[in-house]
């Protein structure tokens, strides 16, 4: 007798076409599910670990380290990576940097106890950031830690601290400057252009309590004009060598900060992240070129510190979710609601991130709305996004997530989720367990008069 | 509830409705529902067509062909 095989099932769906209309994006040519990740599977992943779930990939942290490392070291003599704490402080992400060489930066005292939890040693911890109390400073003076001055009250009040303890502590200040690219960033550390930066060099000099070790810009964030590094470099040099010159000090580091961009794509750029992030090698061209042309002697060159953090870390992350709904609006289009919303994925609101489906799907695409699960209007994860037909429980996969979404995520409405971290041999290791109601009541207390009540 | 006569149905999924000018792309499931819906298949029997035709339960069948004959009748596919 014949038995009749039925036919795999897609959900059916009509696309009206509008041809002639443009589109900077050229036509949607199909899809490319993402299935594995590091050779593990993603359903096996989210089974084993739940839905949604963060991945970082160890591969590609270290590869990236590596290309971005070589990028400076074959231009420069002296280049150290300084890990950006607050891209991401899990501390599996900073212990693989760190075992790559980078010493640790902190904006926080809880970053600087993070990493000092790492065992960074103190000398290797930069203490960046406006927010720094006195006792702060006392500890960072014990550890010998470098200290990334920000503003005059900040520079007194080390002076004072200081004095208390008797110690000299290493310090840097923080140059913001013109570099030709706006916005400017100026709230941060010392002008250079109205010559605040040399008053405060000045400051430290004169007053003998501190040695000055470095000096420490940081020109802007997701920085695509490569240029600006060269006039940063330029200006940093000058003040190097015109404190060798009326001092006679050597400055013995540049600290670069961050700022270089990653491969995401940000919402309203014409073009996407990928055909025109500038590589580590275009950043590396612009400021090693520019410092070995200042002026040093080539015995005298600084140390060339870089606080790299997104791009280091972006393309090593994923999100993995699982579609709760499909609905349709009321012009149409069609609503996805994925289990993660802006909750985990906080960078959703500057880029328009790149999902894949994460099973075999169908070449047929609908113009979608990708929402997050929270029962507020800002939910949104992509506007405006073609996808292919996915059903009630198909599994989606958000592609570089791996910087700030770890340390910017809120712990509002839904509980955050498990982190994995898949070694170089493809195993998975839990490094951050989801969050429970009982990890958060924990830290409430409720006041007798309202223990009880009747309804 | 009928396809409107002035819609062509090609066999690789390409609609065309003479009367408005109105072109779509629609998926082989689409084809399908659509070509049944010439026929004259009302709601019920369609969804014991797919049913019978694919691997799907009840209920996404249900919801699927919903979602599908209210997009239809949004792009003026359907008779009034």
């Amino acid at each position: 007798m014949e038995t009749l095989q039925k036919l795999k099932y897609e959900r059916p769906v009509i696309k009206q076409l509008n041809a002639g209309i443009t589109n900077k994006f050229g036509a949607q040519t199909g899809f490319i599910p993402h299935t594995h990740i590091d050779g593990l599977a993603v359903k096996d992943l989210t089974a084993r670990f739940g839905s949604p779930l963060f991945v970082i990939s160890e591969r590609t942290i270290r590869q990236t380290y590596q290309e971005a490392y070589n990028a400076f070291a074959n231009r420069y003599p002296n280049v150290q990576f300084a890990w950006s704490y607050k891209t991401n402080y899990m501390n599996a992400v900073c212990r693989v940097f760190h075992q790559e060489g980078s010493w640790a930066e902190v904006v926080s005292r809880f970053e600087y106890e993070k990493a000092l939890g790492n065992g960074v040693p103190g000398d290797k911890i930069l203490f960046n950031g406006p927010d720094k109390t006195a006792d702060d400073h006392r500890v960072a003076v014990l550890n010998n830690s470098p200290i990334h001055i920000d503003h005059f009250d900040e520079l007194y009040g080390l002076i004072e601290v200081s004095t208390k303890l008797g110690k000299r502590p290493k310090v840097a200040i923080r140059v913001n400057m013109d570099t030709g690219v706006l916005p400017m960033w100026d709230r941060f550390g010392f002008n250079y252009e109205n010559g605040q930066a040399w008053d405060a060099i000045t400051k430290i000099i004169q007053t003998d309590k501190m040695d000055l070790v470095g000096l420490h810009c940081h020109i802007g964030t997701f920085m695509l004009t490569t240029s600006a590094y060269a006039v940063a470099a330029s200006k940093m040099a000058d003040l190097a060598l015109n404190i060798k010159r009326q001092f006679g000090l050597d400055i013995q580091y540049l600290d670069m900060g961050g700022g270089f961009a990653s491969r995401n794509t940000l919402k309203g750029a014409y073009l996407s992240g990928t055909d025109i992030t500038p590589s580590f090698h275009e950043y590396a061209e612009q400021i090693c070129t520019t410092l070995i042309k200042a002026g040093f002697r080539s015995e005298e060159l600084p140390l060339l510190i870089l606080e790299t953090g997104r791009a280091l870390i972006d393309d090593a992350g994923y999100l993995l979710g699982t579609v709760l709904a499909n609905k349709r609006l009321s012009d149409g289009r069609r609503a996805t609601i994925m289990d993660f919303g802006v909750n985990l994925l906080f960078t959703s609101f500057w880029y328009e991130h790149a999902v894949s489906p994460a099973q075999d799907c169908s070449q047929y695409a609908e113009d979608a709305v990708l929402y997050g699960p929270l029962c507020m209007n800002i939910d949104v994860v992509r506007e405006n996004v073609k996808l292919p037909p996915l059903n009630k429980g198909d599994q989606m996969v958000v592609h570089r997530v791996g910087a700030y979404n770890m340390t910017q995520w809120m712990q509002f409405i839904a509980l955050r989720p498990n982190i994995v971290l898949i070694d170089q041999d493809g195993q998975p290791h839990l490094i951050r367990k989801h969050e429970t109601v009982a990890d958060l009541t924990q830290l409430e207390s409720t006041p007798t008069h309202l223990e009880s009540f009747d309804l | 509830m009928k396809l409107k006569k002035s819609v062509a149905i090609s066999e690789n999924g390409f609609v065309f409705n003479a009367s408005r000018g109105d072109s779509f792309s629609t998926n082989p499931t689409g084809t399908q529902i659509l070509n049944w819906l010439r026929e004259g298949q009302t709601d019920t029997e369609m969804k014991a067509l797919l049913l019978e035709k694919y691997e799907i339960d009840e209920a996404t069948c249900e919801k699927d062909l919903y979602d599908f004959i209210k997009m239809l009748n949004q792009q003026n596919l359907i008779e009034a």
